[in-house]
């Protein structure tokens, strides 16, 4: 008689836990959510703000001596307001506002960087996949990725008899080796048991390559191809300074001529943020596309 | 009556430079069809690579395995392994991961429908069709282990090769997973050749248990064959006088006649 009342007691106690147990945490975490983002969002705003706004301080003090070589941030505000405020204008051919110039200079390492990842995913999986390619390619990958990018300009001007297409040419050979080198270990380290996998369903060349090189080296890839999407923004502003035309690296080599330093310190500040951003952006790209694929 | 599968004569060595070292000596095994063989054995005596010849991962240095009297030397889905540590593909779901298979395997002769069919009814077969959208990350690994073997399951395959397949689970996982294997075996009359260490599980899902003596050049001691009438129930069966004196003849030879001496390296 005891022990089933106390198995009673048990029976009828536990089917009424778990309802309370999720009612009340689905109320405490609608209570404390906004307050979470906002805490969340200030502890991530609020140190870089301070900071900015303590470098802007002591570079208006440093500055704001008539003697002082270079512009003081109030000074920037005033001489280039139309660029910070108007990225967008447009008052013919060359007088555009700097967005339209970072526009132009990402269309180069749209293309540069594009063809660098085609051909270096490419090339990468040939390494990974076979050792008599790794012994030939890589001793000379190893000796071609150290060349610093400008000095490749001068031979792509020489190829190409153009200045567009050699800038484009400078991306590519900057940003490919990062993206030939991680797809390579990339490829290297798909475990046997995938290979095995493969082996037994018969998937041709092709197959394996879509189906399970890709995929499972593509944390790899996405390494290379942030690290080479950041060597292309720094090739793309050193080479448009030395071959011209209408991105954000000339206007920079422009505004040096013209003595208008403050455009200058504006065009960085742009060439910052627009480099962050592609970061983020390829960074994004990477975590969503390999979601699940480093987990065991 | 004509073997199914035979394992003539087979030798295994690996060569590492100027040293040869020789794995497997002389295998001779002939499996009929629907059969259900183990192959058990201390570990290192070679039984993984006795499989993987079998599957056609390795190359036999001499000898030869047929199936169906045609000589096999390279992998294919008619010899569908389940891997120890699953190897479902991280990436895809687990439906989509019996699709790569199924696709490849049937893609000509079903159509997207009857394919669709085909790989839940697998699923089903080991209980996991509530899964399959889930990612392999998702699930425990007792339903990783289930999922392989559905894969392995619907490439139709001809022999199903298990390589230690609960090897990696806890016992009461284990112990469901043996009885799901039983249950498919008894369904599908699919000849299976499975690698274990565990006497237990030899002996509840064997017709036949295959005892490789200790390497190098290690080659097969004993076959014993397992009287035992099927359904079979683990419980009925631990009180059983034939299951235990199966399981002591396998352990006889495992722990008297061929111990393990780990010196001997």
């Amino acid at each position: 008689m005891s022990i089933q009342t106390i198995e009673d007691t048990t029976v009828k106690v536990f089917p009424a836990k778990p309802a309370e147990v999720i009612a009340f945490t689905a109320k405490a975490r609608r209570r404390i959510d906004p307050i979470v983002i906002a805490g969340k969002l200030a502890s991530a705003l609020v140190p870089p703000a301070i900071v900015i706004a303590l470098m802007l301080v002591v570079w208006q003090i440093a500055c704001s001596s008539p003697t002082a070589s270079l512009p003081p941030p109030s000074q920037v505000w005033n001489e280039a307001y139309d660029l910070i405020a108007h990225p967008f204008f447009n008052n013919g051919p060359q007088d555009i506002g700097l967005a339209w110039r970072v526009l132009i200079s990402l269309q180069r390492v749209a293309i540069g960087f594009g063809l660098a990842a085609v051909v270096g995913v490419a090339l990468g999986a040939l390494v990974g996949q076979s050792i008599w390619a790794m012994r030939g390619l890589d001793p000379v990958f190893q000796i071609l990725r150290t060349v610093p990018p400008l000095a490749w300009l001068p031979l792509s001007l020489a190829a190409f008899r153009d200045s567009s297409p050699s800038a484009i040419f400078v991306i590519f050979i900057t940003s490919i080796w990062p993206i030939i080198i991680n797809t390579a270990v990339g490829v290297r380290n798909i475990p046997e048991d995938y290979r095995n996998v493969s082996r037994i369903l018969r998937l041709n060349q092709f197959e394996f390559f879509v189906k399970i090189m890709v995929p499972a080296a593509a944390p790899y890839i996405f390494t290379g191809l942030r690290i080479g999407i950041g060597l292309s923004w720094l090739a793309i502003v050193a080479a448009e300074m030395l071959t011209g035309g209408v991105g954000i690296g000339f206007f920079i080599w422009d505004a040096w001529n013209s003595s208008r330093l403050p455009d200058i310190i504006v065009a960085l500040a742009y060439i910052g943020v627009t480099g962050f951003c592609l970061d983020r952006l390829v960074a994004a790209v990477g975590a969503f596309v390999t979601r699940g694929t480093t987990a065991k | 009556m004509k073997a199914y599968l035979k394992l003539d004569h087979i030798d295994k060595s690996f060569a590492r430079g100027n040293q040869v070292s020789e794995v497997l000596k002389d295998i001779r095994l002939t499996i009929d069809k629907g059969e259900f063989v183990s192959i058990i054995g201390h570990s290192g005596c070679g039984k993984s690579t006795l499989l993987n010849l079998i599957a056609g991962l390795t190359k036999v240095s001499a000898g030869a395995v047929l199936l169906e009297d045609k000589e096999v030397d390279s992998p294919g889905p008619e010899r569908a392994v389940v891997f120890q540590n699953h190897s479902l593909l991280p990436w895809l779901t687990v439906y989509e991961n019996i699709n790569l298979a199924v696709s490849k395997v049937l893609g000509r002769s079903k159509s997207r429908a009857e394919r669709h069919d085909w790989i839940m009814r697998n699923l089903d077969l080991v209980q996991m069709a509530h899964a399959k959208d889930k990612r392999p990350a998702e699930i425990s690994g007792g339903m990783k282990q289930r999922v392989g073997i559905a894969r392995a399951l619907a490439m139709e395959p001809k022999i199903l090769l298990l390589d230690e397949p609960f090897g990696a689970l806890d016992a009461l996982t284990r112990a469901h997973l043996q009885d799901a294997v039983m249950d498919i075996h008894s369904r599908l009359g699919s000849t299976t050749i499975m690698i274990t260490h565990d006497v237990d599980e030899a002996v509840l899902l064997s017709d036949r248990i295959v005892m490789m003596t200790n390497g190098p050049a290690a080659t097969i001691g004993e076959v014993l064959a397992v009287p035992l009438a099927r359904p079979r129930r683990r419980i009925e069966l631990s009180s059983d006088r034939t299951f235990l004196r199966c399981r002591e003849a396998v352990l006889k030879f495992l722990y008297e006649r061929h111990r393990f001496v780990e010196a001997a390296e």
